[in-house]
């Protein structure tokens, strides 16, 4: 059977769920979510410069019909400024996905959980498969979950920091009572850090910082696809448990005097 | 006499558009404003007064005094 992620309705063979910004241009972005095998692609909502609107579009180098666009609500800091981000990305025709983050800090930017369990609600009655971007904590977690969120995002660490899990053991409880897909969203900083959040059982990852901001963000988006494969074939395959001393590998038996 | 068009002039009217004060002529539509903004309506999202303005709706819907315009993309974000 194939191992699919699904969220909504849809089914990904991809783990990796990767973003758009930091890049040096479009190109670039185009060639990284090629190379990272990425599915689903987040984007921002923002205002078009009227002065000298820009003419290219980074919709024009994203075929939405080949990659699934997730819009995020980043920068809001309100729940009603998320509803309404939500609603303008809803409009522009690219499904009902949505990556919901209510900003609480522009210090750590971590989550204003309350704010994003209103924010969720709504958006949940509107109709929308709502991803939301949570804190390391169990209990929302859950009660997105309840709510009808289609995943829940705990982060690893704050957003661009390349810290990696600072906290696995509450990811873990997360996982533990989760009905719905538990995908690591930020602050992963390497390969190693998103392969061990697939060996962990995360049903997926969420990074932009770790690949665009990269020396070679190509060569990481790279790196990054075959950290998440290899991480969930070794969930599945099951790792063997640690132990203190050495049992070997060589048959004991038949050895020379 | 002289044709209407002639005495015609044209009135002016002030509305935001993402957040900057603009003089557009009265009667422009957002269709028509969106052709000379240079933007693809295929590209971007309208709120006109906190309320979306779908795409069939560009060509119908008349900019008046005091409007709240908020013409959005998607950008690069994580």
């Amino acid at each position: 059977m194939e191992d699919l992620l699904k969220l909504g309705e849809r089914s990904y063979r991809s783990r990796l769920i990767v973003g758009t910004g930091k890049y040096k241009d479009f190109a670039e972005t185009k060639k990284a979510i090629e190379l990272s095998g990425a599915e689903i692609v987040t984007v921002a909502v923002r205002r078009v410069n009227i002065t000298d609107p820009n003419k290219e579009n980074l919709l024009d180098y994203l075929d939405p019909k080949k990659y699934t666009i997730l819009p995020n609500t980043a920068g809001c800091y309100t729940a009603e400024d998320a509803v309404r981000t939500c609603r303008l990305a809803r409009a522009a025709g690219i499904g009902n996905l949505i990556k919901l983050e209510v900003i609480g800090d522009d210090k750590t930017l971590f989550p204003d959980m309350p704010a994003t369990l209103e924010a969720a609600k709504i958006l949940v009655q509107e109709g929308f498969v709502v991803l939301p971007y949570i804190a390391d904590d169990p209990i929302t977690a859950k009660k997105l979950q309840d709510i009808g969120c289609a995943a829940v995002m705990p982060l690893a660490a704050p957003i661009g920091s390349g810290l990696g899990i600072r906290n696995p053991y509450n990811i873990r409880i997360i996982m533990e009572q989760a009905r719905v897909p538990v995908i690591v969203d930020a602050g992963v900083g390497t390969a190693s850090d998103a392969a061990i959040a697939m060996e962990m059982g995360c049903d997926g990852v969420l990074m932009n910082t770790a690949i665009a901001g990269a020396r070679d963000p190509l060569l990481m988006a790279e790196a990054m696809r075959q950290a998440v494969e290899a991480g969930r074939k070794a969930y599945l395959a099951g790792r063997i448990p640690k132990k203190l001393y050495a049992t070997a590998s060589s048959p004991l038996d038949g050895m020379l005097a | 006499m002289v044709a209407v068009e002639d005495t015609v002039f044209l009135i002016h009217v002030k509305i935001c558009i993402n957040g900057e004060e603009k003089e557009v002529v009265d009667g422009l539509s957002i269709a028509r404003l969106l052709e000379e903004l240079q933007i693809r309506p295929a590209r971007v999202v309208i709120e006109l007064n906190r309320e979306i303005v779908s795409r069939q709706a560009h060509g119908s819907t008349v900019l008046k005094e005091g409007d709240a315009l908020e013409i959005v993309q998607f950008v690069g974000g994580g």
